[in-house]
């Protein structure tokens, strides 16, 4: 069915782009504000990220993303739908309006933030793309998977990258491709390829939902540099301006120590300014960014700073159990800076 | 005077005149139809270009950089899009004319038998028919690549035959041939036998129609050309050299491969599409004449006769205009390879390609300007060749 729906998707872009009249910019956060919601863009299926527990709730990184930008702009996180989308589907479906926010671990990349008429917001996840393989065929880097049949999703920066890696070392390899990620696993799990390739992050998620996940490694290489990020539309910058400001914001929270139990105390009571400037006792920073004078406390208090929210859902507190590694703040050895809010 | 055109009420005549009204709205509708194509060009352009979304066509020119399963050319990641293009397209192709061949037979095959007096048949027949056309093709190639190909063992376990051919889940792998030291004089020897062959089947019908005789055609057809290749090659030495495949490291390398995505998308189309043209040729059949088989039984026609010479050219008038759409059926589901995975134009171009330059309006105009070129094309052919066996008048 999902082809059905990528195909719809293209044609409604098509129509979309045909038939409406001229955009303006600015007219994505009236548009949200009018309808009441966030419509927000998530991959179909990836723990830690984005994925959807036994209760139908969503779930992740990505999906955190999107429920800050709702607490921030209508002081409710619970104001974000969401749209499963394959990673054919993505872009003509923000490109199209039909979501609000891509947060879909899309890595960010010249060519598409520059002709596809997208604007990335920020980084919230620093990846690497490497490979998982069977123990059982006694692999144990990269450089060994000469002439191997290698399972793709389509559509990614993770096809471009597998060819450029065996190309610089002169080897070569069958690629298989699909369309979902669930079913670059099946095929892997089935034997129709030696080895998976994606963004190591997804290599850990993909691999707890194998049978037997002890049966599988991750191989040491990293062959690339992934950041993956929030997308908005290209054009419209006081939308862009609010997704982006609400991932520096989270960034400053856990920099600054603000946590979603201590967030509300701390409003009141903090000597410290820049807690006060970004809760917004003091100054009205929020307004420049059209945004409620208390959206700062809101978003934290709901969906946490960033480092809760990386622990919550691919770090020591989920399954994945992933290293902070290039995720940790800047001063604590990672690439998570954020501009002050001031 | 008695003239209503003429007179003093010119203006009102014009108007009134059924000839020159029907331009006008004709011409109305012509310019209505022209401004808003031209809305729609001009109001994508402009929006485009406002969006910062690149359009035009030379993304056509720039490098890949992916790699594709099958190819039927020679096809690199430094290659141009271009270049993929040609690839799905070439694939879509080939899986069409797979698929229209197959199940042309099958189709044939289970719609005569259909018909056949024998009880047991007929029901098989009935059976295949009411099973296959009424399960969605989706479901159908499902089921051939997860369950049917899916189960297949890995490529160390492979079945084996003769230690040439192997089968696994990666595919099944064919010894490729090359050229060997009596390749020419094969491929001499070979047209030789087809031009002897073509001077056989005129002159067996020609005496046919003088004297009445039979000449067994079929058979000395076969005896040219299995004979006079096969001394060539006995004489000249081996025409081919073959490459058998090898298991080396991950995978079987040299030889050809039969991808399981083609072998699951092929099946599935043509035994679905097959259920459709059982049911054609069916009617067609039942749409001549009892009176047609009783003539030629009467002329001392065995009924395999009948059928080929007297019932089938009849009913071929009534079968191929729905043959044609079910051959343009199985070229559009053929687009339902992006479910598995096989590198069709819909996966490769409209899928991959689009995803890669975000160039959604380009990729699917040309995507869908493809599937009308080729149906199209097809339709052609079948009105073509349905002109030429309709029914003669005299």
């Amino acid at each position: 069915m999902k082809i059905v729906k990528s195909t719809l998707v293209s044609a409604v872009t098509v129509a979309a782009l045909g038939l409406s009249a001229q955009a303006s910019a600015g007219t994505t956060l009236d548009a949200v504000v009018k309808k009441g919601f966030v419509q927000c863009g998530v991959s179909d299926g990836l723990p830690g990220f984005s994925y959807t527990d036994a209760r139908g709730n969503f779930l992740g990184i990505d999906v955190d993303v999107c429920r800050g930008v709702a607490a921030a702009l209508f002081g409710d996180a619970s104001k974000v739908r969401f749209t499963p989308l394959t990673a054919k589907e993505r872009f003509t479906a923000l490109q199209s309006g039909e979501v609000d926010i891509l947060s879909r671990n899309t890595t960010w990349t010249s060519s598409r933030d520059a002709g596809m008429g997208l604007n990335f917001t920020g980084v919230t996840y620093y990846d690497g793309q490497g490979f998982l393989v069977s123990k059982k065929l006694g692999v144990t880097s990269a450089k060994q998977l000469d002439g191997a049949a290698v399972c793709i999703q389509a559509g990614t920066t993770t096809e471009l990258n597998l060819s450029d890696y065996f190309r610089a070392n002169g080897m070569k390899y069958t690629p298989i491709t699909y369309d979902k990620s669930d079913e670059t696993v099946k095929a892997l799990e089935a034997g129709r390829c030696d080895v998976l390739t994606s963004d190591q992050s997804q290599l850990y998620a993909q691999r707890i939902k194998l049978a037997d996940p002890e049966a599988y490694i991750v191989l040491p290489e990293v062959i690339s540099k992934e950041p993956l990020g929030p997308v908005v539309r290209q054009g419209d910058d006081e939308w862009f301006n609010i997704v982006r400001w609400t991932l520096f914001a989270l960034v400053n929270a856990e920099e600054l120590g603000i946590t979603s139990a201590n967030v509300e105390n701390l409003a009141r009571s903090s000597q410290n300014p820049d807690v006060r400037r970004m809760l917004g006792a003091e100054g009205e920073y929020g307004k420049d960014l059209r945004l409620p004078r208390d959206w700062a406390v809101k978003l934290v208090k709901q969906v946490g700073n960033y480092g809760e929210m990386f622990e919550r859902n691919v770090g020591m507190g989920s399954e994945l159990k992933i290293q902070r590694g290039l995720n940790a703040l800047w001063n604590a050895g990672g690439l998570q800076y954020a501009p002050p809010i001031r | 005077m008695q003239n209503p055109a003429s007179g003093p009420s010119v203006r009102g005549s014009m108007m009134t005149d059924p000839k020159v009204r029907a331009w006008a709205f004709q011409l109305i509708a012509i310019a209505a139809v022209l401004a808003a194509g031209w809305y729609l060009f001009h109001n994508t352009q402009s929006n485009l270009a406002q969006r910062g979304i690149t359009s035009g066509f030379a993304f056509l020119n720039n490098s890949a950089g992916f790699g594709i399963l099958q190819s039927l050319i020679d096809y690199t990641e430094s290659d141009t899009y271009g270049r993929v293009f040609v690839v799905g397209l070439l694939n879509t192709l080939l899986v069409s004319v797979l698929g229209i061949a197959i199940a042309t037979v099958i189709g044939f095959v289970i719609g005569v038998a259909r018909l056949s007096p024998n009880w047991l048949i007929s029901r098989l027949a009935a059976v295949y028919i009411e099973i296959f056309r009424n399960i969605p093709p989706l479901l159908q190639i499902f089921f051939w690549y997860f369950a049917v190909l899916r189960a297949m063992p890995p490529p160390r376990q492979s079945h084996e035959l003769g230690e040439t051919v192997f089968l696994n889940i990666r595919g099944l792998y064919l010894p490729s041939p090359g050229a060997g030291e009596g390749l020419w004089p094969f491929l001499i020897a070979l047209a030789v036998a087809l031009v002897a062959s073509v001077v056989l089947v005129r002159w067996a019908r020609a005496r046919q129609e003088a004297s009445g005789q039979r000449f067994p055609v079929s058979l000395g057809v076969i005896a040219l050309l299995v004979v006079l290749p096969g001394i060539a090659a006995a004489v000249a030495g081996n025409p081919f050299v073959w490459t058998v495949p090898e298991l080396t490291g991950f995978n079987f390398r040299g030889g050809w491969v039969v991808i399981p995505e083609l072998v699951a998308l092929t099946l599935a189309l043509s035994i679905y599409t097959a259920a459709f043209i059982a049911e054609i040729v069916r009617s067609g059949i039942q749409s001549v004449s009892h009176g047609q088989t009783e003539a030629a039984r009467s002329l001392g026609l065995r009924p395999g006769h009948t059928l080929r010479l007297v019932i089938i050219p009849q009913a071929m008038r009534v079968i191929i205009p729905p043959l044609t759409s079910q051959y343009l059926n199985l070229v559009k589901n053929s687009s339902l390879a992006a479910a598995i995975g096989y590198p069709d134009l819909v996966s490769v171009f409209a899928g991959t390609v689009l995803n890669q330059t975000g160039q959604a309006i380009e990729t699917i105009a040309i995507t869908m300007s493809v599937y009308l070129a080729i149906s199209l094309s097809i339709s052609l052919l079948m009105n073509w060749y349905n002109k030429r066996i309709a029914l003669v008048e005299r």
